[in-house]
């Protein structure tokens, strides 16, 4: 198998042993005053005052980490990850999708494989990552509205996964889909996006191995708010590409819808890869806001967006010979 | 000595500065203790600019009000409501500038002149500019007839405010567009009140007869 090299990172941005330590310890005194601080707060989707914990929750995952994947750029916090979250199926605000997750039952799981392959039908979450070894893998995480962290998952490869189900040559493209569970839901009400929430990906692109399906973060299980009990993260594209808390997988011929796309076909594209060179009809992509949590900046600092979210190295030979501005 | 009804006036004026400061108070709080969440960037500019089209808003329903409640004393209060709101205005584009896009010029440059809803946020803020400048007794005695000639401009200030607001989040999802659309009912009432209704009825009265 063909290794990958990440780009390499100043040690600048790093976080030493020490900040981080402290980091932990800030966020407990944090925690122990969020109650107090509720009375001050303005807009509740930004203000982060709902009591919660204050340190990893869920059960632990066993997995590797084999350290050719791993950005070396400091670490979001836990709590930043896992409280400022895009999941529209629980609301629309950054804050919603913490608060509205608590009623989401992410067990019993079962995933539906379908379309053009050899192997088809339902099956347990379980059956579905039993044959793969987890791993840990510390990614970039680029979300298209120029904000960025960067998160340890830990997952499976994608494409292995794909494999045991021998798609056949007809299929070109990857589907997946969200559940749909208004009731546990609470967004669903609302008609943002054409539910369920639906993304794809080229069938080569799917099987990239910097690919994965994400069951885990910071050693635990998924919260549900981050898209439990599975997961889609592509790193090198914009983070709405990441299919949450995916019922199933569908190999097509051609490509399929997707929602966001669907939504706003200028401003989303299909491949959507991240491009500081291509700009959203309504803002720059040029740079990000890096929320990297130190607890040492006041401010999540700005920096430059890399190509392919600094995966070039490894991806652009996907799109080679395309036109990446016609191909947002 | 002043008049009881002066004295009001003072102690009004007082307890509106003070409220007026009330959401400059809750930011600075909250950057103080980390309360911002995890984008605080995001969350200042959010606020200051929530604040500043409020309070543009507020100002703009002084007149209406007046008409409506015949106290001609409210009058009297606007200019420090406008002045806020250019102040909040003047917030929200500083933490933008330097704050956000700190060290990102050019792309300060691009967002003004490429991105409509920025283009629009900037104008209202800058013909804020002449309208706060010309706000003292002096330059309204020194401008004549000319003063509220100028200061008509905060009927499209008001327009561009909003649009700002609208544009930003717009994007086929009616959901996200909601909280901008009620600012922009609001400021489409602010203006209707501003038409000659009691005229046209009167006419339309003096045609029946």
């Amino acid at each position: 198998m063909k290794r990958f090299r990440i780009p390499p990172i100043p040690s600048s941005e790093l976080t030493p042993e020490p900040v981080y330590l402290q980091r932990r310890r800030f966020l407990r005194e944090l925690g122990l005053s969020a109650p107090l601080l509720l009375a001050g707060c303005g807009r509740s989707d930004e203000a982060a005052a709902v009591p919660e914990p204050t340190g990893p929750t869920g059960a632990e995952l066993q997995a590797s980490r084999p350290s050719r994947w791993d950005a070396k750029d400091a670490l979001t916090s836990w709590r930043d990850a896992t409280q400022y979250n895009n999941y529209y199926e629980f609301g629309t605000g950054k804050g919603d999708p913490a608060r509205n997750a608590g009623r989401f039952k992410p067990r019993p799981w079962t995933v539906e494989i379908a379309g053009h392959a050899e192997v088809i039908g339902r099956f347990d979450l379980q059956d579905l990552l039993k044959p793969h070894a987890l791993e840990e893998r510390i990614y970039r995480h680029r979300c298209v509205e120029a904000w960025s962290m960067v998160i340890p998952w830990v997952g499976i490869p994608l494409g292995e996964c794909l494999k045991r189900f021998k798609p056949t040559s007809r299929a070109k493209y990857v589907a997946f889909t969200t559940v749909n569970r208004p009731e546990e839901m609470p967004g669903l009400a609302y008609d943002v996006l054409a539910w369920p929430y639906r993304e794809a990906l080229r069938i080569d692109e799917a099987m990239h191995p910097l690919a994965i399906l994400a069951v885990g973060l910071y050693g635990r299980e998924l919260p549900n708010q981050n898209g439990a009990p599975l997961r889609l993260i592509v790193p090198w594209k914009y983070g709405f590409k990441g299919a949450k808390s995916i019922v199933r997988i569908e190999f097509w011929e051609r490509q399929p819808a997707t929602s966001w796309n669907l939504a706003g076909p200028s401003e989303y594209g299909f491949y959507s890869n991240v491009n500081p060179a291509v700009d959203h009809p309504r803002w720059s992509q040029a740079s990000e806001r890096r929320i990297a949590g130190s607890g040492t900046s006041l401010f999540a600092n700005r920096v430059p967006t890399l190509p392919f979210n600094g995966y070039a190295e490894e991806v652009a030979g996907l799109y080679a010979g395309m036109d990446l501005r016609a191909n947002y | 000595m002043s008049r009881p009804a002066d004295i009001r006036l003072v102690i009004v004026k007082i307890v509106l500065f003070a409220a007026c400061l009330l959401p400059l108070a809750g930011m600075l709080w909250d950057l103080q203790q980390q309360n911002l969440g995890p984008d605080p960037v995001a969350a200042l500019e959010h606020r200051s600019g929530d604040w500043a089209l409020r309070l543009l808003l507020i100002t703009l329903a002084v007149t209406p009000l007046r008409q409506l409640s015949g106290v001609a004393e409210v009058l009297r209060l606007r200019r420090m409501l406008g002045l806020f709101a250019f102040f909040y205005a003047s917030l929200h584009f500083a933490v933008y500038l330097f704050i956000d896009l700190g060290g990102f010029w050019r792309q300060i440059f691009s967002d003004i002149f490429k991105r409509p809803f920025i283009t629009v946020g900037f104008l209202a803020w800058l013909l804020l500019v002449p309208l706060a400048v010309t706000s003292t007794r002096g330059m309204m005695r020194r401008l004549g007839r000319n003063w509220s000639r100028l200061h008509r401009l905060v009927y499209p200030i008001g327009l561009f405010a909003v649009l700002h607001y609208v544009w930003l989040v717009k994007s086929g999802q009616k959901i996200a567009v909601r909280e901008p659309l009620v600012y922009l009912a609001i400021y489409l009432l602010l203006m209707a009140l501003r038409l000659p209704w009691r005229r046209w009825l009167a006419a339309l009265r003096g045609k029946a007869a």
